[in-house]
């Protein structure tokens, strides 16, 4: 029978701010989890992060912020994987993102936004139900 | 050496201590005690109680003297807050630098007795609005910051002569510095009476807070230039501050938080050193940033160990003589990483708490976080609460009252000892490995960090410990806090503004100025002359810092975690 492969995430940090502990934190909580992670690193275009994402062949991205760009580096990167065909990939975002916002997020196919307080296994799970490898 | 207590006390104190372990012993067999174990919130087993046996070799005074001597432990000025109060600092920058500017005379006006400056993303990173890099960040986390003309703007109508000003900058800090010395002098200030601190701590940035430009050896020339220029041109400025705040919001200990900011100071002295200048010269004008994190007393050892630990270090290792070399002057941030998005309303609290250890461990200067920045840059209300917090406890408390209160505790004395002991024992550590700019190579710092922050997220997660409203007492309807939005016309009326001065300017001189600051910054001549000048002749924040990274190279991220 054939083997069914893992989960594959990229935990990215689009844009110019250097908060990246929540990043790291949930890149080594997929990783204790069994799927294989790639971590970005930090300042990334969003135009990086999906080409990233294509060429390491990545079934979700989590996309964290905590300064506030989130307005333009969110809907930007699911825009660029809608024009290169890779819109299947599963997009998620997590930090400092206020309430109004989130909507818009989910509205232009953000599929969540974790918000501060949110346990990792609370996270880790939802990768589990919600993401399948492509 | 004189000892604290007589030595034939102990026998006594020991038989005393076993009889009542032996009573509460007992009281536990029936009822278990309140936690399985007790620790710090940096996970540092604390003992049911401290007794003079804790602190039975501590001499007094060689371990803790009176304030104003050596090794401070008790603070570092003779008279600390019965003289003058610490300096009330908050941190503010938003939007455009006018917006910044009226920020900044609200809070003066409310009491702040003095300036620090939040920049936005683009600014700390060395970019200009109008980079493609910058799309979506302009005014957002603090204020932009292209040309002089800004830095103008910024600081317009205020009382730069009688108040000093920090700038939290690392990579561009050189440049911003430029301008704020242009700015004074346009306004007919001697650059020698100009007053103030840049951050301009690099290393802590390849470990924390990652707002980085060139690779760190090119980092640490440049801001030895601005030490070395200080000396000579700004002798009132604070050229480096070197600072822990970060590496405690990346998720360190407080014992790492200590080790890791004492080496970055190690490393700084000894690049200053290798240029040929004198310790006394310039170790007086460096400056040192805490974090003020929630548990309390940990806190205050710790403020506690570092002013001995620096004192030691500069006295016993370099050879520092001027007493103020010794001085380990610091300013402190309450935790920012400790707020909560849920019942925000109680990060007031958790802001008093953190204030008032940072100013029982003696701190110089305060910031304190407003309670809705866990989920933006503060509202004016929220930032005035915030300041209000330290007029309590500075003028109605008691607290001020009389120097280093917990002095002679029993556990803040050996907790402050303990602390001391494993700082030194990481700081050997990175010794050996060749010093800080060797251990960040070795991503050690980086791992070491990575390594705290997830232990105590798990710990907050299997509820290990409590962070109130978030994994205990969760409530399900909020109470809503008002949160400031920057308005997304900004960005293009900054770019205008920019477009505006290049137009204006003249180009042949600006050009020419950045060939002198590409030739100084190739060679081994000072760079901050040439740094004046190109500010001066209106050359943008991302022009001057594209000649660094044209010369120098640029630091990518290794992704540590």
């Amino acid at each position: 029978m054939k083997q069914k492969r893992k989960v594959r995430v990229m935990v990215a940090k689009p844009g110019l701010d250097g908060h990246d502990r929540g990043a790291r934190i949930i890149a080594r909580a997929y990783r204790d989890a069994g799927f294989e992670v790639v971590y970005t690193g930090l300042h990334q275009t969003p135009e990086e992060i999906v080409e990233a994402a294509i060429q390491e062949d990545v079934d979700m991205i989590g996309l964290s912020s905590l300064a506030g760009a989130h307005k333009y580096l969110f809907p930007r990167t699911v825009e660029l994987l809608r024009e290169k065909g890779a819109d299947d990939i599963v997009v998620c975002g997590g930090g400092i993102v206020p309430d109004e916002d989130i909507e818009m997020l989910k509205e232009i196919g953000i599929k969540k936004i974790f918000t501060p307080g949110t346990t990792l296994e609370e996270i880790v799970k939802w990768v589990e139900e919600n993401v399948k490898p492509r | 050496m004189p000892l604290t207590f007589d030595q034939k006390v102990f026998g006594d104190i020991r038989k005393a201590y076993k009889r009542w372990q032996e009573r509460l012993d007992k009281v536990f067999s029936t009822r278990s005690e309140r936690l399985e174990r007790f620790s710090t919130v940096s996970d540092m087993v604390i003992n049911r109680i401290y007794t003079p046996s804790d602190i039975k070799d501590q001499d007094f005074p060689g371990d803790l003297g009176f304030p104003g001597e050596y090794p401070f432990t008790r603070g570092v000025q003779p008279s600390m807050y019965r003289g003058r109060l610490w300096t009330m600092r908050m941190f503010a920058g938003l939007g455009s630098p006018t917006d910044t500017n009226q920020r900044f005379h609200h809070l003066v006006k409310e009491g702040q007795t003095g300036l620090s400056t939040a920049f936005d993303m683009p600014t700390l990173m060395g970019y200009d609005t109008d980079s493609p890099k910058a799309r979506g960040e302009a005014g957002k986390c603090g204020v932009a910051i292209d040309t002089l003309k800004d830095m103008e703007d910024l600081f317009e109508g205020l009382p730069i002569e009688e108040i000093t000003t920090s700038m939290t900058i690392n990579p561009p800090a050189p440049v911003i510095w430029a301008m704020y010395i242009a700015m004074a002098e346009k306004r007919g200030m001697d650059r020698k009476r100009i007053g103030g601190t840049i951050q301009n701590d690099m290393l802590k940035e390849f470990v924390a807070q990652k707002t980085f430009m060139c690779p760190p050896k090119p980092s640490v020339r440049l801001i030895t230039d601005t030490v070395e220029f200080g000396i000579k041109q700004v002798p009132r400025w604070n050229t480096i501050s070197i600072s822990g705040y970060h590496i405690r919001e990346a998720g360190s200990t407080a014992v790492q938080e200590l080790a890791f900011t004492l080496a970055d100071g190690i490393a700084y002295t000894e690049a200053a050193r290798e240029r040929g200048l004198n310790v006394d010269d310039f170790a007086p004008r460096f400056s040192f940033f805490f974090n003020s994190h929630l548990d309390f007393f940990e806190e205050i050892a710790k403020f506690r160990a570092a002013r001995r630990m620096w004192a030691k270090i500069m006295k016993e290792r370099f050879k520092a003589q001027d007493p103020r070399s010794w001085w380990l002057r610091f300013h402190t941030q309450t935790a920012g990483c400790s707020l909560t998005a849920q019942q925000a309303y109680n990060n007031v609290v958790r802001t008093s708490l953190q204030a008032l250890a940072a100013v029982l461990g003696g701190t110089q200067s305060l910031h304190t976080n407003s309670l809705d920045e866990v989920l933006a840059i503060p509202t004016e209300e929220a930032a005035t609460i915030a300041l209000r917090t330290q007029q309590i406890i500075a003028e109605e408390s008691g607290v001020a009252n009389t120097i280093d209160p917990l002095g002679g505790s029993y556990f803040v004395e050996r907790l402050t000892n303990q602390m001391e002991e494993e700082a030194f024992e990481i700081i050997q550590r990175i010794d050996d490995m060749g010093g800080m700019l060797a251990a960040i190579e070795k991503n050690y710092p980086q791992q070491e960090i990575a390594d705290a922050a997830y232990h105590y997220q798990r710990q907050i997660d299997g509820n290990e410990k409590t962070v109130v409203g978030v994994n205990k007492y969760v409530m399900s309807e909020e109470i809503p806090v008002e949160v400031i939005e920057i308005d997304e016309e900004l960005e293009r009326l900054q770019i205008e503004k920019t477009n505006r001065i290049k137009n204006e300017r003249d180009n042949r001189r600006v050009k020419e100025s950045l060939g002198k600051v590409g030739e100084a910054c190739a060679g081994d001549e000072n760079t901050m002359e040439s740094l004046v000048e190109a500010v001066k002749s209106h050359a943008t924040l991302q022009e001057v810092c594209d000649v660094f990274r044209e010369t120098f190279g640029v630091y990518r991220d290794p992704g540590v975690y």
